[in-house]
């Protein structure tokens, strides 16, 4: 079987279910009004003390499952993973055949099994099944445990596998609970904010953690689908930063060198793009690092933002639930405001959003960066003349 | 010249192989912690940061660690796709135990760090300075269709020219790592059929 | 005094999986980061969840928690001054 590198691979439909909203619109809406999905709440089961975190509610988790009269019994995972793809699945479900795979991105799965002393339910290959086998997609799922990239690099994985000529479609399905093993962890590490998390800002103060679910339909395909917002996936690279286990490369090596693996792979220069959705988890490292790579690339003055500001930090889901996002406002020449961010606090410039700016965006580049020194960057480019 | 694999490692039932040839045995029935430190001992891995793994990225390291050793230089550009099916199960399992309720909750962060199965690939970036392609794949059982798909498709979008590619699996004492390097050298079919016989 | 740096020696290799070392490799006034010991950020998170844990004082600006680290006579003098266990 040979690759065949002149195949392109294309962005289809997207969705999302997040703490702002079910579904792309609701989240659109309140984003573009600025409104956070970030709470103070009080659970002593998640933290002895009281904490900032962006939570779905879980009433209206269980009252939108059951609308969907699925049979059977799903964790809050998988229920979120499947209402992120209903829409797909409504639209797209005719193509859910052999030629068609899933890659389903989590870092930690049902961890809130492990909790119940349940491990059979621990196993993501078990997740994976379960949702595969009642969106009716045959194909042995693909999962991608990889941590905070896992999202962003599903989708190169995707591209990969239908030049490998494996599929010629994939439905990709990322997600992660608010838990306490994840936000006890992240205390231990003291990268914890006590306030909504402020992205690049000079008082940033460390991480706010949230939970989504997000999907998206690519597919080598361009004109068979009658939608009109497509994107082709330009070219991405994953480049590990080789430094350390939790903190970043100082000089954003493993980033930078992931922006040049796509940039070189689509064949264009810096320059060409438009908006960027960084990762900007508000650490003092990771934004920081950030600031290096970018300004490495000459990309300092390219529009660009952290969604975490909205959605706290989604994991294994960010990646996704962020290009789904960013890619809906590129639809609508708009790139969104980076919130949480008043003064500028990395030591290099770079041209963070204070308000939604109006302007042409066709090519996007999304980034982001994980545990374990994992970096992923893809870059999108809009779809002229889509034909009938 | 097309890809095949050119050199490869096992680690199992106390036992471990390279090119399918037994290069240490342990005779006693081990734990595989005390195993395992008896493998880096025997290979004088020299790297004290080891004792800080977890036994996903011990199992994980040591095997790469027997077959890159053999090389004199190593491809900084190598890339390294490693699957399993119990992610980094026993780690979570301590990490979980430490925050449940009647344990005062205090959280280690030397044990958080490693609650991630691509921590494996991290580690080995570490030790063998490789700013590469990694990524890590859960899946029921050994998939080579998807090993050879997706490190085909690596190579062909020259996004490298060579893989470190495997399976480690731990949950307690259970433990399986076979881990394999693909380039376009002399070297056994990279095929399904060799995957499933060499495993 | 002397009780606390030889208990504060085993929970370091203990906590920080230092193994292969006993308490007579490390010396009170031994650098604990960059040489000496060489432990990282991680172990720097570790000491300061056994300052809490084991003798109730809690850390949260990073910059004194350096001064505090620099070596088993620091931790022992800041411990002996500030436990509340």
């Amino acid at each position: 079987m040979k690759t065949n590198s002149k195949l392109s691979v294309y962005v289809h439909q997207r969705d999302c279910i997040t703490p702002l909203g079910f579904g792309i619109e609701k989240n659109i809406e309140k984003i573009e009004q600025g409104i956070s999905a970030i709470h103070l709440h009080e659970s002593k089961q998640l933290s002895p003390t009281p904490f900032y975190g962006a939570m779905i509610n879980p009433s209206v988790l269980s009252y939108r499952f059951s609308e969907t009269k699925i049979e059977g019994t799903f964790s809050r995972l998988e229920q979120m993973m499947l209402l992120s793809a209903k829409s797909i699945k409504k639209d797209f479900g005719k193509f859910f055949n052999k030629r068609c795979g899933l890659i389903i991105s989590s870092t930690k799965g049902n961890i809130d099994a492990l909790e119940k002393g349940d491990i059979s339910t621990y196993y993501l290959h078990q997740l994976a099944q379960k949702v595969g086998r009642e969106l009716g997609i045959e194909n042995e799922p693909i999962v991608l445990s990889n941590a905070c990239v896992s999202g962003l690099m599903a989708i190169s994985v995707a591209k990969r596998m239908i030049h490998a000529g494996k599929y010629d479609h994939v439905l990709l399905i990322a997600g992660d609970i608010f838990s306490k093993f994840v936000f006890s962890g992240f205390q231990s590490f003291q990268a914890v904010a006590n306030e909504p998390c402020r992205p690049y800002d000079e008082n940033r103060a460390g991480i706010t953690l949230g939970e989504a679910a997000a999907s998206m339909f690519v597919s080598k395909d361009k004109n068979v689908f009658k939608d009109v917002n497509c994107f082709e996936v330009l070219g991405e690279g994953s480049i590990n930063d080789a430094n350390h286990i939790s903190g970043p490369s100082r000089t954003g090596e493993g980033l930078y060198r992931s922006v040049l693996s796509a940039l070189k792979e689509a064949g264009m220069e810096a320059t060409e793009i438009d908006s960027i959705s960084a990762h900007g988890t508000a650490t003092n490292y990771n934004d920081e690092m950030e600031a290096q790579a970018f300004n490495r690339l000459k990309l300092d003055k390219v529009p660009l933002y952290s969604l975490k500001g909205y959605f706290g930090h989604t994991l294994g889901a960010a990646g996704l639930l962020e290009t789904v996002i960013a890619l809906e406002f590129a639809s609508r020449n708009s790139v969104p405001q980076s919130i949480g961010y008043e003064k500028h606090g990395v030591t290099l410039p770079l041209n963070v959003t204070k308000n939604v700016l109006q302007q042409e965006v066709n090519v996007i580049l999304k980034t982001a960066s994980g545990f374990g020194g994992s970096n992923t960057a893809v870059i999108f480019k809009k779809c002229v003349n889509h034909e009938e | 010249m097309k890809n095949n694999i050119v050199k490869y490692c096992n680690i199992k039932n106390n036992e471990v192989f390279l090119d399918g040839k037994s290069i240490f045995h342990d005779e006693e029935k081990l734990d595989f912690n005390e195993f395992i430190k008896k493998v880096y001992k025997n290979f004088e891995m020299e790297y004290p940061k080891f004792y800080k793994m977890d036994p996903l990225c011990k199992l994980a390291v040591a095997g790469s660690s027997i077959l890159l050793d053999q090389f004199e230089e190593v491809d900084s550009e190598m890339a390294v796709i490693l699957s399993n099916k119990s992610s980094c199960i026993d780690i979570d399992i301590v990490h979980q135990a430490s925050i449940s309720e009647g344990n005062e909750g205090y959280a280690s962060p030397a044990n958080f760090v490693y609650t991630l199965p691509n921590i494996a690939l991290g580690e080995i970036s570490i030790k063998y300075k490789l700013r590469s392609e990694n990524s890590f794949f859960i899946f029921e059982d050994f998939n080579p269709d998807f090993l050879i798909d997706y490190t085909t498709s690596l190579i062909g979008l020259k996004k490298t020219n060579q893989v470190m590619c495997g399976w480690v699996e731990i949950f307690k004492n259970e433990y399986n790592a076979f881990l394999f390097i693909v380039k376009a050298e002399k070297g056994i079919t990279f095929n399904k059929e060799n995957l499933l016989k060499l495993i | 005094m002397e009780e606390l740096k030889k208990e504060l020696k085993e929970k370091i290799i203990e906590a920080l999986n230092l193994e292969d070392m006993s308490i007579e490799d490390i010396n009170d006034t031994d650098m604990l980061f960059e040489e000496g010991l060489g432990l990282d950020s991680i172990d720097a998170l570790e000491l300061i969840i056994i300052l809490d844990k084991d003798y109730g004082i809690k850390l949260t600006d990073s910059k004194e928690g350096k001064k505090i680290f620099q070596s088993i006579e620091t931790m022992a003098q800041y411990i002996s001054e500030n436990r509340t266990k």
